[in-house]
């Protein structure tokens, strides 16, 4: 063999060795932020950060309780509000509309998935005008519309042909056959989509911090500031408090194991067999 | 915008097309006008937002004009405002993000659409999805902990005292600035380049690699200059994506840039981002001038990433149907 060949199966080996340390790296920044935050919030969490309110500032202890349910408030509005627009406009998009309609709400869905997510929160804060769990719960929901309309319009469409026309041939309505044979159909992957679309929200902190706020105490109402898992983890990270250092990491602990067991149940147990489209 | 279906009322079972009325009782005229209104309303709250950041910013647009992206001076007390110093961190920290990032993410993504068995890279792929997942305050919180001391320990004396001569790696380190910044950006994106570029390589034909493996070259050869090429823009578009999300990111940037508004050529020094300053002085901002300036920066952050989507969408979709014919 020439120099030249030898050279050129070097290079060969070398750079493909080379694509695969990357690889490599990339990935093992999960593990690195699993590692970490399981080292640092295993070790500081504790009960008391289910159960408790935060102590006032200065004392040690305290837990971050009214923020775990304002996140679960936060949610759950943001679902109420999300989930039918996206899916029901899906329906639309799959099922009802001529294609010029369809391409002007794919595209202002597309736009909206692009909107970063601080500019969702002065949107939210320019409707609202005050700090409320509902403007927080607004800025989340209107994130989650553009990937649960997109996923429910792809697999709604991929749905085979012949289950419809079936349905048609028995004669059913097209609505009937929407609700009994298309839908049901499709709803794995859909509901994959609609949780994926939660667990991304779950983790937002931008749009929260002036529609949700904060708040050191029970949230009074809907239309009043709430506290919330994301936003405490950054004013606690922030603070000059040893003992807030800990709970942040507790609180990032919890977060983050949250998100990733939604990732994976979604996308390993419903959609066993179906491609998830990236949002 | 709806068809309007032939209204005959009279008219029995009617071949082809169903009666007005028979699908009123069906309810497909009904689940029509429903699932309309929702469809209608996702772009309704897209021109609400588009509206609101416009009418929201008149003031600074009116008082400032254009000069508002090239003035210096951001001061509340003298109600005096430019976004210069907020453009410029956040072009840099995503400038330097791209750097890091870009070269790790094509070199990933080549590995797994290129080398790795179908099921390891499907694992890995698995991993960089979950990656993706992570919230960027939770990217903050390590950054914070974990790249500020580092940086001020190890990275910092590693490239100021062989490079400390040029004015990029001048001056002294805080922990906080734009290269900490940068890389905690870039350590954000490189899932979104990789799942991209793979979903890219991976739709170039086989044929394209199995004809420049047969003229005699090496596998580095058939992915560098014939695959690579195929799936150019398509690469592009993820880097445009990726860029898109720089851009945006606030919550881990605000944690790590150090706030400072100020234009310094040092990566190490403290700077300030669009998001980040919207994120921190949208609560205190007093008086409208201060808070539409806020609010205009807003406006401009949006339309960055709204020209970065368009772009990226454009390239992607135009490379994956090159390689297979179908539409996506």
């Amino acid at each position: 063999m020439s120099a030249r060949l030898h050279w050129r199966k070097f290079l060969s080996n070398f750079m493909l060795t080379l694509t695969g340390v990357c690889a490599l790296i990339s990935v093992s920044v999960l593990f690195l932020i699993l590692g970490y935050l399981l080292f640092n919030g295993g070790t500081s969490i504790n009960w008391a950060f289910f159960t408790q309110l935060p102590k006032p500032v200065g004392e040690v202890g305290g837990g971050m309780a009214n923020a775990i349910v304002g996140s679960a408030k936060l949610l759950l509005a943001a679902s109420l509000l999300g989930v039918p627009i996206g899916f029901l406009g899906g329906i639309y998009l799959a099922e009802f509309s001529g294609s010029s309609v369809a391409s002007v709400v794919r595209y202002a869905a597309d736009l909206l998935n692009g909107v970063p997510s601080i500019v969702t929160g002065v949107f939210a804060y320019g409707l609202f005008k005050h700090f409320s769990t509902l403007a927080g719960a607004f800025a989340l929901g209107i994130m989650m519309i553009p990937i649960t309309l997109r996923s429910t319009e792809e697999f709604l469409k991929s749905v085979p042909r012949n289950l419809r026309e079936g349905a048609m041939a028995l004669g059913a309505s097209k609505s009937r056959t929407i609700a009994t044979v298309i839908v049901p159909a499709a709803y794995r992957g859909i509901l994959t989509a609609i949780l994926l679309a939660l667990a991304r929200v779950a983790g937002e902190t931008a749009p929260l911090l002036f529609t949700a706020f904060g708040n050191r105490f029970w949230s009074p109402g809907w239309n009043q500031p709430t506290a919330s898992l994301p936003v405490m983890i950054y004013t606690y990270a922030l603070s000059p408090y040893e003992d807030w250092h800990r709970q942040a990491w507790s609180a990032g602990l919890v977060l983050l194991g949250l998100i990733l067991i939604i990732n994976i149940v979604a996308r390993t147990i419903l959609s066993r067999g179906i491609v998830v489209p990236r949002s | 915008m709806t068809t309007a279906t032939p209204t005959i009322h009279s008219a029995g079972p009617r071949v082809g097309s169903r009666s007005f009325l028979s699908q009123l009782r069906d309810g497909d005229e009904i689940a029509r006008l429903v699932t309309f209104l929702f469809a209608a309303s996702v772009v309704l709250v897209t021109v609400l937002l588009v509206l609101e950041l416009w009418t929201n910013s008149a003031l600074p647009r009116t008082k400032f004009g254009l000069h508002f992206f090239v003035t210096q001076v951001w001061d509340p007390i003298m109600n005096e405002y430019g976004a210069l110093p907020f453009i410029y961190g956040t072009v840099m920290t995503s400038a330097i993000a791209l750097l890091l990032a870009v070269p790790l993410g094509i070199g990933a993504a080549i590995f797994l659409a290129e080398l790795a068995p179908a099921r390891i890279s499907d694992a890995l792929q698995f991993f960089i999805d979950l990656l993706a997942a992570v919230p960027s305050v939770i990217y903050g919180l390590l950054g914070f902990f974990i790249i500020v001391p580092l940086m001020r320990t190890v990275i910092y004396p590693a490239l100021n005292k062989p490079l400390g001569f040029m004015p990029m790696f001048k001056g002294p380190s805080y922990g906080v600035g734009f290269l900490t910044a940068g890389i905690v950006l870039a350590i954000m994106v490189i899932p979104y380049i990789i799942s991209v570029s793979r979903e890219v390589l991976l739709s170039v034909p086989r044929d394209q690699r199995e004809a420049a493996l047969a003229l005699g070259s090496t596998r580095w050869e058939s992915t560098w200059k014939i695959v690579v090429p195929f799936a150019k823009t398509g690469i592009m578009g993820s880097i445009f994506l990726a860029l898109a999300r720089a851009l945006g990111e606030t919550m881990a940037v605000t944690m790590v840039i150090g706030n400072t508004p100020k234009i310094s050529a040092s990566i190490f020094a403290p700077g300030y981002s669009i998001a980040a300053v919207i994120a921190n002085e949208f609560t205190e901002a007093t008086g409208d001038l201060y808070l539409q300036s806020l609010i205009e920066l807003g406006l401009v952050l949006f339309l960055l990433t709204f020209i970065l989507n368009g772009l990226a969408r454009l390239l992607i979709i135009v490379t994956t149907q090159k390689g297979s014919g179908i539409a996506v």
